[in-house]
Parts: structure tokens; sequence; C-alpha cells
């Protein structure tokens, strides 16, 4: 049953008021017909008796308190589900954006999603090879898993996405290839990113298996918060309905949550720190949380999420609140990126919470976790040292303070940077961080047992 | 009930028109899909509700009833080994019966009611109870016995007793009959509001420490049994593998953890490992003494609040059976911002960072829920709690670590770059202290060993040093320090890597117990003491460290096997040989 109101109550910002609507329902969508035959969308976000209060996604500009059809569909914002979703776009809303008509399906889904019971949860083991060095031996990406990019503007982060995405499809064992897709969300970026992706997985021909949904910075405000839910929502069937391997892209958070900073402001509510509301820790969790592999179903979401911190301050809200939730994170470093080192990951910052228990032996090899241990020791090292030798000079330093220098320049050069298309397998990768640790006497390395020296120490020295 | 119907509606708040029939903190079912809330606020004609679920969907006009009780928590045999939501909902019994994703308006018993328990009943009609009293016991875990008290507030005398056997949860055990000639049934189970603690018969002062088997804790920054710890860190640091090192080998009877809106990732590793986990000291599997409250950070935001009180009152039910219970609450901070987000939606006036100004009220109530008891029925219990708190942007001049830090005594920093360098736990020696150290150095010294707290003492005094001579060091280098000061610098290294650093992977290192501790931090101080009679020589310290004798001491905490305390004799006795032979060489 339909009912059809005519007229509004009150326009204030992108929130309209109605009266004496019977039947409302929390969070649902309500269509509303303006005189010159658009058509809008809006959802329901407070009820008080007859009154209700509507936020329409695409702005209020235009409305007129007189003429306004209001129509309430009685659901809650849906997205419609079907595998022909696979090589399409659309709108952070949900509709085509692409050209190509509407797709028809009887699956529809709530874009809120519902909380995976934790005990229905699969711990996430499985290590998939990137090819980035950095990421493969220090802050391994798991199946399953959600490991932002934090990043800030300016900064090489969607091509290093964007490698992520063409050569983590290579490494799914056993052929899994056909089960693999990549949903695609663009929140408020520019046109030429959202551009950029598409040749990318175009490319790499991976276009027929991508989904995306793009808002663009000039799209409406409100849609932006929708995108992700959309996106996730999309991921969920394909993952848990149709059984694929499916991995998240999702950029630009921080846009993201500064539109839900726009919209908490113009609906009155109290902010808290840097005027974002405070439940943006729950709001971004009930997006990230939607990562991981369910008992019993084959398929999986891994997320990688993007987002650019502004004025590169890693204790800004979005940053902060995004690490209290996502398992890790890779932080880019402006300093590398300035002097030409791609991807400018700084590995010290840089954590995969998942990574102990999908490395090793029998799943990637048995001196993995004791190198990227010593790795990030040894960086460490070099910081202390780099520091003292700003202060006294190179020249004054011990003789191990010198070797780390030259390990660090070394690290950055050699390891850190490779090219946006050097896929290194896990073994290369390993089998440099030996090399490169081999410029360090061997009592520095404390982090590895006698065994694994013995067994790994290149011989030429 | 009727004619109660929902008004408005604002995300997880719901009003009704008109107050009557409703008390404050009542428990309420909300709509068609009975979802379950609480009253939080009754005004001139406005009744206020929270609701602990989703309330997409709900319409003004559906029915609010009533349940005539607040919300208050199933206590009785099935608890321990169970994981439940912030509301007490068995988790793997909601995934029986609506599948992987928790749907709104699951509906499930706390406590499975069909299970029967063996019952040793251990009054006799006649008998006279007074309320906290133990009636029966069943062995609720092979690790664990469950002990059934009369709830309190109620006493009389046994007019009927159960034989010993097999009984449900709702079958009657005892038949009390009060003063009044009133007769009240006792079963298997109780209710308890969550929100009130439950009483015990006083409080006991603290005697003994919470032995957890990690060295930087044990040794240097102890908690006492019934005393309360924070943990701030910011993300990354190791907030949750600290937490989850301590539900796994602290010596508590009973482990309650938390995870109040964090990962849900997270709980499944809890309950994965703790699984296949034995307890070092029952032999038995830890997940029988464990109970998991995971209110997960997508669940809804209302449960989250009301997470922490229900771990806390379930702790409170097994410290009065005479357990010692430890509480992990992994974080504070979810449940501070689940407070300030309702708060919001009540459009209260807000404090500090928007957070209501009854936060630093309700941290000292939770806070006061620890302590050691002496129980109702006169035996010694106790509730230790160890909050995590995850500073926004890691700055600990926030609210909720600052409030917390005023009602808990040991404080545990957590170190962003200490986690950098990979030295967990993190746990940052200069800014970390515990006050409970005077009043447990008597057991130190008495029951470890009499110099127990002298060496803490000095082993402390060495890391000091070592802060202020780094000053130095950052500035003009190690190389023109005098030898003595070297020595301290290479101590203090060897108190880092050896003794502070631990591995939580590794089979030995991940529990040490105390005596081991002690061995370690005596071997490395009595080194410290020897090395000085070579500097003290005029020779170079380069002497003594080529011997590679501080690595060696590095290296005992991999090398020396945990019940192989002989090890550091023989060790003390290298040292002096290695000293003595290096001043003979001159």
């Amino acid at each position: 049953m339909f009912t059809e109101h005519i007229g509004l109550k009150q326009i204030s910002g992108s929130l309209i008021a109605l009266d004496g609507v019977k039947d409302a329902s929390y969070e649902e969508v309500v269509r509303l017909r303006l005189l010159d035959g658009t058509t809008r969308t809006g959802r329901v976000i407070a009820l008080s008796g007859e009154r209700v209060v509507v936020q329409v996604f695409e702005g209020t500009a235009g409305l007129s308190l007189e003429d306004t059809r209001t129509l309430f569909t009685a659901r809650p914002m849906e997205l419609t589900l079907a595998p022909e979703m696979m090589g399409r776009v659309f709108s952070g809303a949900g509709q085509p954006r692409d050209g190509l008509g509407e797709i028809y399906s009887s699956a529809r889904r709530d874009i809120n999603g519902s909380p995976i019971n934790p005990v229905s949860r699969e711990y996430p083991r499985n290590f998939i090879q990137t090819g980035i060095s950095t990421i493969d031996a220090m802050s391994t990406l798991i199946r399953g898993q959600k490991l932002p990019i934090f990043s800030g503007a300016g900064m090489r982060h969607n091509e290093m996405a964007a490698q992520i995405v063409r050569q983590a499809r290579l490494s799914s064992p056993n052929g899994e290839d056909e089960k693999f897709a990549v949903v695609f969300a663009a929140m408020g970026v520019k046109n030429d990113v959202a551009d950029y992706f598409r040749r990318s997985f175009e490319a790499s021909g991976v276009l027929q298996r991508v989904v995306m949904f793009l808002n663009l910075s000039n799209d409406p405000i409100l849609e932006r918060i929708l995108t992700p839910r959309m996106a996730l929502t999309a991921a969920e069937y394909l993952a848990f309905d149709l059984g694929m391997h499916i991995l998240v892209v999702m950029t630009d958070m921080t846009a993201y949550a500064e539109a839900c900073r726009e919209f908490s402001s113009s609906n009155g509510e109290i902010p808290s720190r840097r005027g974002f509301p405070g439940y943006l820790y729950s709001d971004l969790a009930s997006l990230y949380e939607r990562a991981g592999m369910i008992k019993g179903k084959p398929g999986s979401v891994t997320q990688i999420p993007i987002l650019t911190m502004p004025n590169d301050d890693i204790t800004h809200p979005v940053p902060d609140l995004t690490g209290y939730i996502t398992e890790g994170q890779i932080v880019l470093d402006r300093a590398l990126d300035a002097v030409g080192v791609y991807p400018p990951v700084s590995v010290l910052p840089s954590l995969s919470r998942l990574m102990k228990d999908g490395i090793g032996e029998g799943m990637t090899r048995e001196d993995h976790a004791a190198v990227s241990n010593q790795l990030f020791a040894a960086c460490a090292k070099v910081q202390d040292a780099r520091s003292l030798a700003s202060v006294i000079g190179e020249d004054e330093l011990s003789e191990t303070d010198r070797q780390y220098l030259a390990f660090g320049k070394a690290f950055e050069q050699r390891f850190i940077h490779q090219g946006e298309n050097e896929n290194r397998s896990l073994e290369q990768t390993l089998t440099l961080a030996w090399e490169l640790l081999a410029m360090l006497p061997k009592s520095e390395l404390d982090r590895i047992d006698d065994e694994l020296i013995a067994r790994y120490y290149p011989a030429a020295h | 009930m009727t004619g109660k119907v929902i008004y408005g509606i604002n995300g997880p708040v719901v009003t009704v028109q008109g107050t009557d029939g409703f008390f404050m903190q009542e428990m309420v079912y909300v709509g068609h899909d009975r979802l379950v809330g609480e009253v939080i606020g009754i005004e001139e004609g406005v009744t206020t509700i929270q609701v602990y679920e989703v309330t997409t969907g709900l319409k003004p006009g559906e029915p609010v009833s009533p349940a005539g009780n607040p919300l208050a928590l199933t206590l009785g045999p099935g608890i321990l080994g169970n994981i439940f939501d912030g509301i007490e909902r068995p988790l793997p019994a909601l995934e029986e019966h609506f599948g992987p994703f928790i749907a709104k308006g699951s509906a499930v018993s706390s406590l499975n009611s069909e299970k029967t328990w063996p019952v040793t009943v251990t009054v006799a009609v006649g008998d006279a109870l007074s309320p906290g009293q133990i009636y029966a016991t069943c062995p609720e875990t092979p690790a664990i016995e469950h002990r059934f008290m009369v709830p309190p507030g109620i006493s009389g005398r046994v007019t009927k007793a159960a034989a010993n056997g097999d009984y449900r949860l709702t079958d009657r055990i005892v038949t009390l009959t009060t003063d009044r000639g009133e007769e009240i049934p006792l079963t298997l189970c109780q209710f308890w509001p969550i929100r009130q603690p439950r009483p015990a018969a006083r409080r006991l002062p603290i005697e003994k420490p919470l032995i957890t088997g990690q060295r930087v804790i044990d040794t240097l920054f102890p908690i006492a049994k019934g005393g309360a710890a924070a943990i701030p860190g910011g993300f990354g640091t190791g907030k949750t593998m600290t937490q989850h090192q301590l539900a796994k080998w602290s010596d508590a009877d009973i482990i309650v953890y938390v995870g109040c809106g964090e990962r849900g990732n997270e709980m499944t590793q809890v309950l994965d490992e703790f699984g296949g986990l034995v307890d070092p000291r029952t032999g038995k599997q830890l997940r029988d003494r464990t109970v998991l409250i995971a209110n997960t950070s997508n669940m809804p935001v209302a449960a989250r609040e009301a997470s922490i009180y229900t771990g806390i009152t379930l702790a409170e039910y097994y410290r009065d059976m005479g357990y010692d219970v430890a509480m992990m609450a992994d974080s504070t901070s979810r449940w501070a911002e689940a407070l300030r987000e309702m708060s919001g939606r009540l459009e209260e006036m807000p404090g500090e960072e928007g957070y209501p100004a009854y936060l630093p009220s309700r941290l000292s109530a939770f806070y006061e829920r620890t302590g050691n008891f002496e129980t109702l029925c006169g035996k010694k219990g106790s509730i230790t709690v160890i909050g995590a708190v995850s500073p926004q942007g890691s700055d600990f001049s926030e609210p909720v670590t600052q409030n917390t830090k005023r009602f808990t005594r040991c404080f545990w920093a957590l170190d962003k770059s200490l986690a950098y360098a990979r030295h967990y736990p993190a746990i940052n020696w200069m800014d970390s202290y515990s006050e409970y150290d005077g009043e447990l150095s008597y057991w130190y010294n008495s029951t470890v060993d009499s110099s127990f707290m002298r060496l803490r003492g000095e082993l402390l005094h060495l890391l000091r040093e070592e802060n202020e001579l780094m000053e130095i060091v950052k500035l003009i280098g190690a190389d023109v320090l005098p030898e003595h000061q070297k020595l301290t610098l290479e101590t203090a290294r060897v108190i880092r890597l050896g003794f502070l650093q631990q591995n939580a992977y590794h089979k030995e290192d991940t529990y040490v117990p105390l005596p081991k501790q002690f061995g370690m931090m005596r071997v490395i101080l009595h080194l410290h003491a020897e090395a000085k009679r070579v500097t003290e020589a005029g020779l170079p310290l380069h002497r003594l460290t080529e011997t590679g004798i501080f690595d060696r001491l590095v290296g005992m905490k991999n090398t020396i096997a945990n019940d192989d305390t002989a090890a550091f004799d023989r060790l003390e006795q290298e040292i002096d040989e290695t000293v003595n032979a290096v001043l003979k060489k001159g």
C-alpha cells in the first residue's frame, strides 16, 4: 500500500518535514515528485507521532512546500542484486549510470546489512600475495581482512591500490581466478581518479569482474553516505551468496566522513572532535566490519579502504578511528614520496594485525615472521641513527650506526622502491630482505634464531 | 498491558506518550518484533526508551509492553564457556536459530533450560538460610564448581529439599519458608538487574597479586587481586594482545572477557584460541573458566553500553561463590562513546569533548565494583578489572583516559614508538605505574624471595638512569660516555631486550612463572654488579661485552626452561668466571 502526500510542512537544509503521515516507518525510503516531474529520493530519519522528518539525498533546492508530492515506499533503502552487476557502473544511490539499463532481480537487500555473528566468523588466515615487498613481507594482506591505506593528498595511493588489485588476483591458489571480483566504491573523488581506476581495471583485463559505485566530488553529499553501503551490500551478495572472493576498494573515506559531518551538522547534532558526529566510530565500524569470512561459506570480503589524512595528520579523527577498527594500516610517507620512492610505504607505523596467523611454515616461509621482525627493529634503529647523525654528523657515528645508515638507504631504494608493474614473489622479497640484512653485523640480528640465520644468511658475506 | 504505543523514533531512542505503568530502568519490549529496550527517562507525559536493537522499520503506533522488571541477567550454570552479546543473548544459539547474521528481534533464552545438571543439595529440611548462603552445587565445567546461592534479600527455613540428582534450570531444588510464612522456591537460576551491584558482606584489604606470567607486569607494575588497571594505547600498540595474554594466563579462577565495540575477528580469534588452550595450573581447558561478552563495533550501540554492566554483574555472581574473578574490558572508550552517542540522542548538555557530564561518575561507579570481598556466604572472592582505553589520536589527556586514571591504581601505558620497534608488550616503563606495589611487597618478599622488592627497585632505577643518559646520547653519541655509564646503558639494554620484551608466540616465553622472573632479574643485576668491577679496575667495558655474556643474558628467556631455576645459579657462576677471566687478562 503506497500513500502519496501532497505538500510539505517545513524545509530546512536537506531535511523536510511532513505532518499528518500515518504508517511511516523508521528509515523508510520516500520518493518525492516535484512540480516539473523530476523525482528525488529521501529517507525517514525521525518520527514523532504523525510528524515525519525526511532527509533528501539530492538536496532540497527547487522544492516548494505546496507542490511536492511525497510517496512512502514502506521499504528501507535497498539494492537490487544479480550476478549481472559485474562489469556495470552505478551511482552512489545504486542507480545505473552507464546507460545500460536497470538490473532486474528478485534479490533485494537492505543496504545497512546485518552484523555477522562473531561465532559464525571464520578467522582469516589465508595469505594474499600482493607482489609489493613492503606489504607481503611486513604488513601481510590476509583474505577477509580490512587493511586501509593511509595516504595524503598528492601521494600515489591510487596507483598502489590499482597495483594491489592487479597483482593480488594472480596469486589465488589452485586456479580460483574465476571466483574473483572487485567492488569499487568512489566517494567524493574526482572524475579523473574514477577514470584512472576504470582504465587500470580495463588494462589488466578485470573490468568485466568489477562492480563500480561512483559518487564523484560534485555528486550529492547524502548519496556519498549511501555509496559504501551499496558497495558492501553488493560485495556481501557476491561473496556469501555466489561464493566469490571479493576485494573491495573504497576511496576516499575522508570524503565520506566529511559527508557524514555535513549531514550531522545540518541536523543540528552535537559535534564531537573536529566537528565530526559523536557516532562516527560506530558509523565507520558499520562499514569496515562488513569484511570477513563466514564458516561454511566459500567466499570472502577483503577491504582496502583508502583515506587521505588532512595535513598528513595521523591523529585526525578519520585515520584515528579507522585505525581502531581496521586490522592494521598501510601508511604512506610524504618524505619518501618526495624522493621518488614508490610505493612510499612508511614501514614503521604500518601494520597488519592478522599477519601473525597467516605466515610462517606451511603458509609462507618459516623465516617470514623473524625476518619481518628484524626488518622492523632495524628500521627503528635506522631512525635513531639518522637523528643522531643529524646532530653530531655522520663521521662521528659508531661503526654499527654507520652500517645502519647504509642499510636504511639500501632498504628504501631496493626494498621499498619497486616498479608499478613489478610483481615480486614472496620468495624474491624474502631473499632481498636477507641480502639487505646481511649489510648488518650478524650480532645485530637479535630477532632471528641462530638456526634460521645459518640457513638463510647469504653465503657471500 | 494495553494502549501503550510508540510515538516518536530517533535512532535507538523511542518515546511513548504517557508514563503510567513504567518505572525507570524497566525492561520493555518495543514493536511487533518485540525488540528489547530499557526505560531511561520518564518526564511529563513522555517515557523515553533506549532500544538495544536496530530500529529500522519501526512505526509509530506499534505496541510497547513493559516487562515489569528491570533489565536483568539470568544467572545460573551454563554461563562459563559461553559467548553472549551485550544483553546476555547467547551467540551460538542465535547462530543456530537465525544463521550467520544477527537479525533484529532474535529472541532466545540466555541459558539453556533443557540441559540437566548433576546437582548436589547441601542443605536439609529445617536449616535456616540467609541471603548468599549456598544450598546446592554442581560441576559447571570440569574446572569450576557452580554454587547455588540464596538470592540477596531472601531468607528463611528450608521446608522442602530435593534429593541429589539431575535437574533443569528452572526445577525447584529447595523451598524456603520465610518468617511470615511465605514459601519461596529456589531453582538453579536467579535474576539480577545489571546496573545494581550485588551485595557482599564486607570489603577486605588487598593482599595478593594477580599473577599474569608477563614479566613487565608481575615484576615491575603488579596488579592486585581485587584491583583495577587501565591499559591506554593508540591503535596498533597491542591493547588487545595484552588483554588476550592476561585472559589466557592470569591466575584468576574465572575470566570475564568483554569485547565492547571492538572487532568481530578478534572475538572469533579468542573463541578459536581458548578452545584449544590448556590452563598451566589446572590442566583444564581455558575455555572452561571463561565467559565472553561480544558486542562488536557494528552491533547496536545501546547494547554496547549495557555490555560492560553485563560483564561485571556476571563477575560479581561468581565472586559471590568465592572465586577470584578477572574481567577484561576491551575497550572502555567504546563504552564511553556509546554513552556519548546516547546522550546526544537525548539532547543532553554535553561536557568535555561532547561526552556527557556524568562520564566520571559512571566510570567511578563501574570501577568501584572491583575489590577483594568477604562474600555473603563467608567466603573470599575478588574482582579485578583490566580496562583498555583507546585514546583519540593517542592523546592521553582526553577525558576517558584521564578519568580512568583517577579510578584505577595501576596504569600500563602503551607506547607507539615501542610498538613500532616491535618491542612487545609495548608497556612504557617510564610512564606506567602501579600503586599496589606497597601493599603487595610483603607478599612478594615472603612468597618469592626476600630480596624481590629491593631488586625490583634496582631494576627500575637502572631503567630511569638509562632514560636520563639517553638524553645525552641523543646529543653527543654513546662513545664519549665514561665506562660506568656505558655499563648502565648495556645493562639497561639487557633489561629491555632480555627481560621486558616478551614473545607471546613463543611457547616458553608466553607465560613465565614468578621464580623464573625473579631468577632473570637476579642474574641481570648480578652481572651489572660484577661488571662494575671491570670498569672500576679501569678496563674498557668492551672487554667484557666481547665475551658475549650480555647477549647470553638477553637470550636466557628462550634458552632457560620455565621450571629450571637451577640454571640461574649456573649462570651466576659463569658470570663470575667470565669477569674474573677479563680482570685477570687485564
